[in-house]
């Protein structure tokens, strides 16, 4: 455990402070103490600037589950310290606008920020880990804290759906990265990230290499919202803004994109890699800023280009891949591909994050997001208005802004793919920059409409349910910093080359970067009169003809059918399967114990004498037993006893005191055998049982005898017959098969070497198997809130008569 | 509800229920050497918590036992569960447990071991499952 590892673990820790917080200093908004901490964490991380800058690296592990190879080993280096210092400082700033943004009076704070920290810890983890058991440990705690973010507010139905949406989808794909990891293991034989890509090209040639990729990249896809996966990132709009800004689109849905760079030095040499990713990225770069234009709600647009931006940010990664072909590095002009990718990540973090930030607060001032009721709050909030401007320019790839650089670079990224004369892009390679400026020009468009169609034109009070007025300085610190940074990094793009991107370009491309040596990263505004420059300028002017036009063709969208949408696809497969699994389920569970005691009886004898007949396994042997006593005897007659008079009994009441004699009686049993802990085990649980039993005894049915009919009878007999002779057997089988040593010898030769103590039992329970205890009682746990939730859930809904 | 009929039972109960609470801690302490732990020790607290609920009536000894048990379960999970996390601090795996022979006041050379605090967890796991499981459905009448 180091520091780096504590870093990682902090925000868990701090999330279990919260809650004293919240209640024991509630005059103080609980965000004030939970913003230390990003902070912190921020300042920290920048200490590893100088160790990355020369392509170094700082490795600190610990042993997790040696057994399996499982280790913590937590890894700086370009990529992880690029996306840790994006964490943490977004982190910090939102934080600090959540504070001003949620209520203290109304909302439940140590809720949010609970779920905040654990995102953050669990998203550190993500992008710090080297093996891929951690990652995907902490990748899945990403989704379920998403989960529980975008229900926040779950008594809105909406609320719900989406976060459960997100869930499902996201979840799906990370259990299909788990087994494209275990399938790389199984390949490599590690988990450790960095030693599979050593033996990368070992792995390239391996069958299993193609299904490792395509369940990977599911994962990826699934997370970073990709067609056709994107369908939950809209609805995950639900969720409070500042989770938006942070979650879904600064940080979270980039984990897909981290883990394709991470892993690219893998996967990158296969064509089916490039197109793929590549493929897939620039479509969905087209599909999300085309589906943007048509919302109405200021947050469904950012959610569809946040989509969009995102297929940029991969398409890039995938023509970054063609550089792995090319040998020398100095004319290699492919990296630039993978070099914008990392520039245009972080400028997507700055405006996308202000953008958020500023809908925001338009959402808080005047109670509504739907441009068509907003209109003209330019005059009434000036400060919100100009930092709105610089994060859609930026957006729109216009100059001076950080988006402009990035832009001209993706588009230097996708021309080059029509130099490259492998994977078939003489022919295909065409698509990607016609596609790119496609995409552009709605991106263009949308972000117009963001601006313009918010703070100009017509201002209509009458819609809104507040008058609207300026945010409190404290909410608009926030966007401020983030649109500060999109102007400093526009300007002055090279602040970030050597010091963010060149690092980060490094890691994701290990093979060409030979070491000692770094890329040459150089971002400038002018590049003379290139293609790029007219591809831009084409935009601007197409983008503002359209925009001008926009309620003539936006009747456009309509022809496509309402009801053939990924979404109705969703929908309607969620709720056939949910039908079918009822429909299922209820064939067999009809309510009552007694059958499914019969379900859970008869297949214990058929697969125990069916393995007793197929093993041979039944023998007798006589040898090595001891003589059965007087007390023996006593005790067997007793127990038959009381198991008659259950059989015979007329009432419920006698057949639970029948049935505790049994029980104590077999306790006598455990005495005479020398166990007594197995004895005082029985002994309680008896007695609480059958106090158990009594308290539950006036909710049980009346015993009725004389109705149960013949065939139920004898159909209860063969099965307590058969469950009575099998295991009959088995214990004869057992006592008479002798194959290996006992494993109890291990325990007594160890037990008091190993675990320093002398009752054998409970060493194995707390100690030996302690794995096992902590499941039980976290099973015990579960059991018991089921319970307590059941019951008290149906005496609710009785007393509301709620139909829920 | 206090049925006369109930006088002698209520009365010796109130006395055994103090015996049958120290017999358990001790049982809970003794789990390392001798017969006992836990598990045991937790049900066996239940059993005299139970034996009260016998006695008199639910209403009354949750007057006398004001305690949420869920958060009882809570508490023993996150001990155990922090006990074999805590292994972690000192660079050896999850559940490593340590143990070794302390000086303290008035006990004397003691055997401290960490599997004792895991054990605390799963003692206040097993109480707070089985009264919250009696006492829920208990209450439900």
């Amino acid at each position: 455990m180091s520091l780096l590892h504590l870093a990682i673990f902090s925000p868990f820790l701090m999330a279990i402070l919260v809650p004293l917080f919240y209640k024991g200093l509630r005059k103080i908004h609980t965000g004030w103490f939970v913003l230390i901490l990003p902070i912190v964490l921020f300042v920290y991380f920048l200490q590893f600037l100088p160790v990355t800058r020369d392509n170094g690296v700082f490795q600190r592990s610990f042993d997790w589950i040696p057994s399996l190879g499982i280790s913590f080993t937590a890894y700086v280096d370009g990529l992880s310290l690029l996306f840790a210092l994006l964490i943490t400082g977004i982190g910090a700033l939102v934080v600090l606008y959540s504070i001003f943004y949620l209520s203290k009076e109304r909302e439940s704070l140590h809720n949010f920020y609970v779920y905040l920290l654990m995102f953050m810890g669990a998203m550190l983890g993500v992008v710090l880990s080297d093996n891929l058991i951690t990652l995907y440990m902490f990748w899945e705690l990403t989704s379920i804290s998403s989960f529980l973010l975008i229900a926040y507010w779950y008594d809105r139905d909406r609320s719900r759906y989406g976060a459960l949406k997100s869930m499902l989808i996201t979840v799906f794909g990370g259990l299909a990265m788990l087994g494209g990891f275990l399938l790389l293991s199984i390949m490599g034989d590690t988990f450790s990230v960095r030693e599979l890509i050593a033996q990368a090209d070992v792995l390239n040639n391996h069958p299993l290499f193609l299904f490792a990729m395509i369940l990977i990249l599911l994962g990826a896809f699934t997370k970073s919202a990709q067609f056709p996966f994107y369908i939950w990132l809209p609805d995950a709009m639900e969720a409070p803004t500042p989770v938006s800004a942070y979650l879904h689109s600064a940080t979270m849905v980039k984990a897909g994109i981290y883990l394709v760079a991470r892993l690219s030095a893998i996967f990158a040499f296969s064509e089916y890699w490039f197109w793929l990713v590549g493929g897939i990225g620039i479509f969905t770069l087209f599909w999300g800023s085309f589906n943007a234009v048509k919302q109405t709600d200021l947050k469904g647009i950012l959610a569809f280009s946040t989509v969009s931006q995102l297929g940029l940010i991969m398409s890039l990664l995938g023509a970054g891949a063609i550089a792995l072909h090319f040998e020398a590095l100095d004319d290699n002009i492919y990296t630039a591909a993978t070099i914008a990718a990392v520039f245009h990540l972080i400028n997507h973090a700055t405006f996308k994050g202000s953008l958020f930030m500023v809908v925001g607060i338009v959402d808080h001032e005047t109670g509504t997001r739907d441009i068509r009721r907003l209109g003209g709050l330019m005059s009434f909030m000036p400060i919100t208005f100009t930092i709105a401007i610089i994060g859609a320019f930026s957006m729109a790839g216009l100059p001076p802004f950080n988006g402009f650089l990035s832009k001209e670079m993706f588009f230097t990224g996708m021309l080059q793919l029509l130099s490259a004369d492998i994977f078939n892009l003489e022919t295909w390679g065409l698509l990607f920059p016609v596609l790119a400026w496609v995409g552009s020009v709605f991106t263009f468009i949308y972000s117009m409409i963001l601006v313009f169609k918010t703070f100009t034109g017509k201002y209509q009070p009458e819609k809104l349910e507040r008058k609207p007025h300026e945010a409190p300085f404290g909410m608009l610190i926030s966007p401020i910093v983030l649109a500060a940074l999109v102007v400093l990094f526009g300007l002055f793009p090279n602040l970030l080359s050597y010091s963010l991107i060149q690092p980060a370009a490094a890691a994701i491309m290990p093979s060409i970067v030979p070491a000692g040596e770094v890329l040459d990263v150089h971002v400038s505004h002018w590049h003379g009169f290139s293609t790029e420059l007219f591809m831009t300028i084409g935009v601007v002017v197409l983008g503002i003809l359209m925009y001008l036009t926009l309620n003539k063709w936006i009747r456009l969208y309509s022809i496509f059918p309402g009801k053939v949408t990924l979404n109705t696809l969703y929908d309607t497969g969620l709720y056939a399967s949910e039908r079918g699994s009822y429909n299922v389920t209820k064939a067999y569970m009809n309510g009552s114990i007694r059958t499914y005691l019969i379900y859970i009886f008869v297949f214990f004898i058929g697969i125990l004498g069916f393995t007793l007949w197929n093993k041979d396994a039944f023998t007798v042997s006589t040898d090595n037993l001891a003589p059965i006593g007087v007390y023996e005897m006593v005790l067997s007659a007793v127990i038959i006893a009381g198991t008659m008079a259950i059989l015979a009994a007329k009432s419920r009441l006698t057949s639970i005191i029948a049935l505790g004699a049994v029980g104590y009686t077999v306790s006598l049993f455990f005495v005479i055998f020398r166990a007594p802990d197995l004895a005082l085990t029985q002994l309680v649980i008896e007695t609480v049982s059958v106090a158990l039993f009594l308290l539950c005894f006036y909710h049980l049915p009346q015993l009725n005898r004389d109705q149960e009919g013949r065939r139920f009878k004898l159909g209860n007999l063969a099965v307590a017959l058969g469950v009575g002779t099998i295991v009959t057997l088995m214990a004869l089988s057992a006592h008479s098969t002798k194959r290996f040593e006992s494993i109890s010898e291990y325990y007594i030769a160890n037990t008091y070497e190993e675990a320093a103590g002398k009752n054998m039992v409970n060493v194995i329970l707390v100690d030996f198997r302690g794995f096992d205890t902590l499941f039980e009682i976290s099973v015990l746990a579960i059991a018991a809130l089921g319970i307590f939730g059941m019951i008290k859930l149906r005496l609710s809904k009785k007393g509301e008569g709620a139909d829920e | 509800m206090n049925n006369p009929n109930n006088v002698i039972f209520q009365t010796a109960s109130k006395v055994i229920f103090f015996i049958i609470i120290l017999f358990s801690i001790h049982l809970f302490f003794a789990g390392h050497y001798y017969p006992g732990g836990g598990f045991i020790g937790g049900l066996m607290t239940s059993g005299a918590i139970v034996l009260l609920l016998l006695a008199f009536d639910i209403q009354t000894v949750a007057k006398g036992f004001p305690v949420d048990y869920k958060i009882v379960v809570g508490l023993g999970l996150l001990i155990a569960i922090a006990t074999a996390a805590g292994a972690m601090l000192f660079n050896v795996p999850f559940f490593t447990h340590a143990f070794g022979d302390v000086y303290l006041p008035i006990l004397g050379e003691t055997g401290l071991h960490t599997a004792m605090l895991f054990d605390l967890g799963v003692y206040l796991v097993v109480v707070g499952v089985t009264m919250t499981i009696i006492q829920t459905i208990g209450e439900s009448e």
